[in-house]
């Protein structure tokens, strides 16, 4: 009961929204089959508002996709006796495995930074690193180097004016998504911003899954190792055995 | 279809099934060619086409197991095997294995597992195909000159403790040295992701002074073996056998495998011989560069904790 009133208080502390989102996906499910190659997802919406538009500042959109959060670990290579290798290490406490920002206009116009600081929207804010190694100076340089090496493999990215406005009502704009994806829910989020102070924020969840032959594969290697150590070597050696059986046959 | 890209279910990564069988169907050529396993030439074109070189070393050694099941039957049936021999270093490669997979554990909880992969290829590469290019242009010349040199009988390993009876091998010597050898290249497959036979036929006719004709048989049954523990420890520990990818690669290899077999018989032992020092070192110079000069990127990113 108490908890009951408390969240009722919550709800009336809350400024009545003027401005809401109504959203649609191209699809709230990506499914990792065989021949999975990546997948673009389409997001797009429509603000709900009871008045008339508000002429200024103008209404930007600001979308972002995060996957599931792991911690990372950044490694620096040194030259030591004569040869390159891993030396220092930093570890990032929380960095999302894929993440996208995507903005009707440069971010930092639509967004101001005390925004962006609270709903952690860029993609440095993404990351959170708390417990550097005190003797590492510069850890900036290692997470900045996250950002650098993800963005290169499309599993950072930003993507900024790829959101239309039509009307200051209707949005639309495509994620798309590497074939390199991990399994989990993939956080979605659309602010809308007037003026770089977000007006209303709306939440959903895009689920990421293996499914089929790559499911259970994976989860018969996690859940059920011996075994499925047996069986990838009784697959292999028959395959062995059958290939070179179907050869001799051939030359007979 | 075009593009047929396949998702690997263990390695996460997206990969061309052509590609895949086209890297199994060239190293299978290769090694029926010059009657080598493949390994040592699989492991590091895995890691130039971006599989982690963690599943790539596991899934290896999976592989290894299919393409040398099927040459250890026919060698059973010649009766090449020196099962005697065969198990003593057998042995020593379990415990060898063993040994190689905590190693690989520690190192790659360090961050430190790729370095020690390259360094083994560099070094153990390096030396092997040196050794085999000074050998076969030695060799070249003496037909040419038509001198021989004949092998040394005995050596110091004679004089070691623990004699044992090796009648397919007609063998009379301890068991220490096999077991060392057994030892050395159980550590090698396990951290490489090989059979090891390019170290255990030289050791085997050098060190232990066996016969030819058991020595790939030989090797072969010691390495099913070794290999399949050590797919066993890797997909138990670190969960990185990948089967598709073992799949596809294997089809690639057999059908490569007897392709290979037919060039190889129609040319010379001392030029397939310089062939092969020449990529092994190639494969070898190739890993030596990556670590000796300054790499683009100094950052690299790793699971946290293990994995």
């Amino acid at each position: 009961m108490r908890a009951f009133a408390f969240a009722f208080a919550l709800l009336c502390a809350l400024p009545a929204l003027a401005e809401e989102v109504v959203l649609g996906l191209s699809s709230d499910q990506v499914s990792i089959n065989t021949n999975f190659d990546g997948s673009e997802i389409l997001i797009f919406g429509a603000v709900k508002r009871e008045e008339a538009i508000p002429d200024t500042p103008r209404l930007q959109v600001i979308v972002t996709v995060a996957g599931p959060s792991r911690p990372i670990t950044v490694r620096r290579k040194e030259k030591r006796f004569g040869i390159w290798i891993n030396t220092d290490a930093v570890e990032v406490d929380h960095a999302p495995s894929f993440y996208a920002v995507a903005s009707s206009t440069l971010l930092g116009l639509s967004l101001s930074n005390t925004e962006d600081l609270r709903y952690k929207v860029s993609i440095p804010r993404a990351i959170r690193s708390v417990g550097a190694p005190q003797n590492i100076k510069n850890t900036a340089n290692f997470t900045n180097a996250l950002i650098r090496i993800k963005s290169k493999s499309n599993q950072y990215q930003l993507n900024e004016g790829t959101i239309s406005v039509d009307e200051q009502t209707l949005f639309r704009t495509a994620i798309k998504l590497p074939a390199a994806l991990t399994e989990g829910d993939y956080v979605t989020r659309i602010f809308l911003t007037r003026g770089g102070e977000v007006v209303s924020k709306y939440e959903t969840s895009i689920y990421v899954r293996k499914v089929g032959l790559e499911r259970w594969l994976f989860r018969l290697s996690r859940e059920n190792a011996f075994i499925y150590g047996f069986m990838s070597l009784a697959i292999a050696i028959a395959a062995g055995w059958g290939a070179s059986a179907i050869f001799s046959a051939f030359r007979r | 279809m075009g593009a047929m890209q396949i998702y690997l279910p263990i390695a996460e990564v997206s990969v061309n099934a052509f590609l895949l069988l086209g890297l199994g169907g060239l190293v299978g050529i290769l090694s029926g060619m010059f009657g080598v396993g493949g390994g040592f030439l699989m492991t590091p074109l895995l890691f130039f086409i971006g599989i982690p070189p963690a599943v790539a070393v596991a899934t290896e050694a999976n592989q290894i197991v299919a393409s040398s099941f099927s040459g250890v039957l026919a060698h059973f049936k010649r009766k090449t095997v020196d099962l005697r021999m065969g198990t003593v270093l057998l042995i020593g490669g379990l415990i060898g294995a063993a040994l190689g997979v905590m190693l690989f554990n520690y190192l790659k909880s360090q961050g430190q597992v790729d370095l020690l992969v390259k360094l083994f290829y560099v070094v153990f590469l390096g030396a092997i195909g040196g050794l085999m290019f000074i050998e076969s242009l030695n060799a070249i010349r003496k037909t040419k000159s038509g001198k021989r040199t004949p092998r040394k009988k005995h050596n110091w390993i004679h004089g070691l403790p623990f004699k044992m009876r090796f009648r397919a091998s007609g063998l009379y010597i301890s068991v220490i040295p096999p077991l060392i050898v057994g030892i050395a290249v159980g550590i090698l497959a396990a951290i490489m992701g090989v059979g090891g036979g390019f170290i255990m036929v030289p050791a085997m006719i050098y060190l232990l002074g066996m016969p030819t004709k058991v020595v790939v048989g030989t090797s072969l049954f010691q390495i099913i073996f070794v290999t399949a523990f050590t797919t066993m420890l890797h997909a138990t520990t670190n969960f990185t056998v990948d089967i598709v990818l073992a799949v596809l690669l294997l089809i690639g290899g057999v059908i490569g495998a007897q392709i290979g077999a037919r060039i190889g018989v129609k040319m010379k032992a001392e030029q397939l011989r310089i062939l092969l020092a020449l990529m092994v070192l190639a494969v070898s110079g190739k890993l030596a560069l990556e670590l000796l000069l300054q790499p683009v990127e100094l950052y690299s990113l790793g699971v946290a904790g293990g994995h």
